[in-house]
This record gives C-alpha cells, structure tokens and sequence, in this order.
C-alpha cells in the first residue's frame, strides 16, 4: 500500500477542485452509518436507565461522528484498493474529487470531535470506548488484518460490535453483561454478513489482494464457516433473554430472536451446503442471504427496543 | 474563455461548502448550550 503515490483518476484531475460537501459526507459512508446508528440508539434505549433527550442525542451524535470518521480514514487509507474495485470505485477519493489530506484531515477532526464531546458531554468512559472503537477500525482492521489474514473481517468485525456498548454505556454510565452480549451478537453476525458479500465479489477482492476467506481458504471451506456462524448466532442472539438479573429481555425480544435467527440460518444452510454451479451463477442464495443479514439485524435490536418499551 | 466557468464552479462548490461549515458551526454551538442546560438540571 502506497500512502503517497495519487491513483490514475486524482492525478488525471488537475487542478484540483476544492472538496465538495456532499463528497466530504459520501466519505463517512452513510448507508453502513444508518446501521452503527441504529444499533447504538437501541443499545442506549434498551438501557434500564433514562438518559436526557439531549444527552441521548448528543451520544448517538457522537457515535455516528466516530464511526463516519473512523470510515473516512478507511478510505484515506485505501484509495488504491478502492479504484481497483468496481464497487468501490466510484468513492471519491478513487475519482480524485477529493484530494487525500482533505480527507485525511477531515477524518481526523471528525475522530477527535466525537471522542472529545462524547467525553465531555456524556462520560469518559463511552468516549474512551468510542475511541478504542475507531481505533480497532481504522488501524487494527483497516490497517493491519485487512490486507494481511482471511480472518480479517472475524477479528475487525469487533469494530461494528461497539455502537451498542457505547449507547448503552453512555445511558448508564457502567458496562454490564447485557452490552457485552450485544456486542457478541454483532461479533458473530459480521463474519456471515460479510463473507455472504464476499462470495460473489470474490473476483474483486482477488483483484486487489485482499485475502478475503473465499480468495484464500475457497469457497467451500467460506460456506462452511458462514453455516456455522449461523448456527452459533442463534442461542447466541436469545442469550438476552435468558440473563439473569433485572436487565435481561422479555418474551418479545425472545420470540423474535428465535424467528428472525431460524430465518438467518435457513438462508445460511442454502449458502453453505450448495456450490456454485459454473461462471454464470447469479449467486442469488449468497445475495438474499447479504440482504437478509442486513434486515436481521435491524429486526433483531428493534425488538429488543419494543420489548423493552412494551413489557409483557 | 475556459477559466470562467472553473473559477465559476470552484467559487460555488467553496461557498456551498463554507455555507455547510457555517451551518455545522452553529448547530454545534447551539447544541453545546442544551447539553450544558441538560447536565445542570
């Protein structure tokens, strides 16, 4: 990885324009944004305690701030990956709308804001989990797994897995047992979600070098691990309702935790007990399976938010 | 004669930008007084 050399496409646009707002905010990549900010707010309103509107605001502000920050410095780092994929290279930095130190610098003021006003606003024990959230991402995922090991994304997926901790952190101030399932929850949720994606833009990441699980271990062995991904998701995913204390979720949570999971892992089974059947395979199993990931968890932390709202 | 619509396209995109700062800015400090009117009460 160079950090220095401009792809084709920068260098092609000279003189360079000044950075345009709406690509300043396409580099904090909203639409996986809309996921970190959901499930921080209901890690914040699954939480037993209240927090103030404005406080509660303020802290999924600030989460939505490190997390786009966090994704800015991703693409800062890897605008060469990034133009060598299809799917990527339409970003802003591969298309040289944006020169890289202000994306750079953009990045790092966003960090530095989110940490600093959650710590100040909230408390410093979310802004300290913030922090080490951005971290992980930008340097322990983005930096050193990504390119180096096919478990990249089971270790890096860490990083997606605080935006409940820090939510319910900052309404109570404590971490206790039910955040940390939370956060298990999406540990175990990322490597099936991403490695469904993953199986029909092999050719991409083999492109690039990346050693994404199907590039390196094959695609059986990816399938494989997708199903048992799936299967430990399940008790996994209804652990909350099983804890002890006053924390633990209900019947609704329960329930649905159960249905949304059986349907996870029917759709894992079809991904990991077929092959694909030739270079023409639309992969539309691998496909329904991505979509589907992504509806799970959006059910799954909304009902643990009705649940909480709506006792039984 | 090609440098007017640069020069025009580049003031634009700075405003529109400065504008979006501007904006940022305000809201920013609008919502440092509620949080600090919220940790009060």
């Amino acid at each position: 990885m160079t950090m220095t050399s401009p792809t084709p496409a920068a260098a092609a646009a000279s003189p360079p324009l000044p950075a345009d707002w709406r690509d300043l905010i396409a580099l904090t990549k909203p639409r996986v944004m809309s996921l970190v900010i959901f499930t921080g707010l209901c890690g914040l309103l699954a939480a037993p305690v209240g927090i103030h509107p404005v406080l509660g605001f303020t802290a999924i502000l600030c989460i939505a701030m490190g997390a786009g920050g966090a994704a800015a410095l991703n693409q800062w780092w890897e605008v060469d990956i990034d133009a060598g994929m299809k799917r990527t290279s339409q970003r802003p930095l591969p298309q040289g709308r944006l020169d890289r130190t202000t994306a750079r610098d953009f990045a790092g003021v966003l960090c530095a804001a989110s940490v600093f006003l959650m710590g100040v606003a909230i408390s410093w024990l979310a802004a300290a989990i913030l922090a080490i959230s951005i971290v992980y991402y930008a340097v322990v995922y983005t930096i050193w797994l990504k390119p180096r090991t096919p478990q990249n994304i089971v270790i890096g997926g860490g990083a997606g897995a605080f935006p409940p901790l820090i939510g319910w952190v900052a309404a109570t101030g404590h971490i206790t047992a039910m955040p940390v399932v939370l956060f298990a929850i999406i540990f175990i949720w990322t490597p099936p979600h991403f490695w469904a994606l993953a199986l029909f833009v092999k050719t991409e990441y083999a492109k690039v070098g990346i050693p994404m699980m199907p590039v390196v271990a094959g695609e059986r062995s990816t399938r494989r691990q997708i199903l048992a991904y799936a299967v430990l998701l399940l008790p996994l995913s209804a652990l909350p309702w099983w804890l002890p204390g006053n924390e633990h979720a209900g019947a609704i949570y329960g329930v649905s935790a159960l249905v949304l999971s059986s349907v996870f892992l029917a759709f894992a089974m079809r991904v990991g007990l077929r092959e694909r059947s030739g270079p023409d395979d639309t992969m539309k199993p691998e496909k329904q399976l991505f979509a589907y990931s992504v509806l799970y968890l959006f059910a799954l932390f909304a009902a643990l938010v009705v649940d909480r709202f709506i006792a039984l | 004669m090609t440098e007017t619509p640069d020069r025009k396209t580049i003031d634009q995109i700075r405003r529109s930008r400065n504008r979006v700062l501007a904006l940022s800015l305000a809201a920013f400090v609008i919502l440092i007084f509620f949080v600090s009117i919220a940790k009060m009460s």
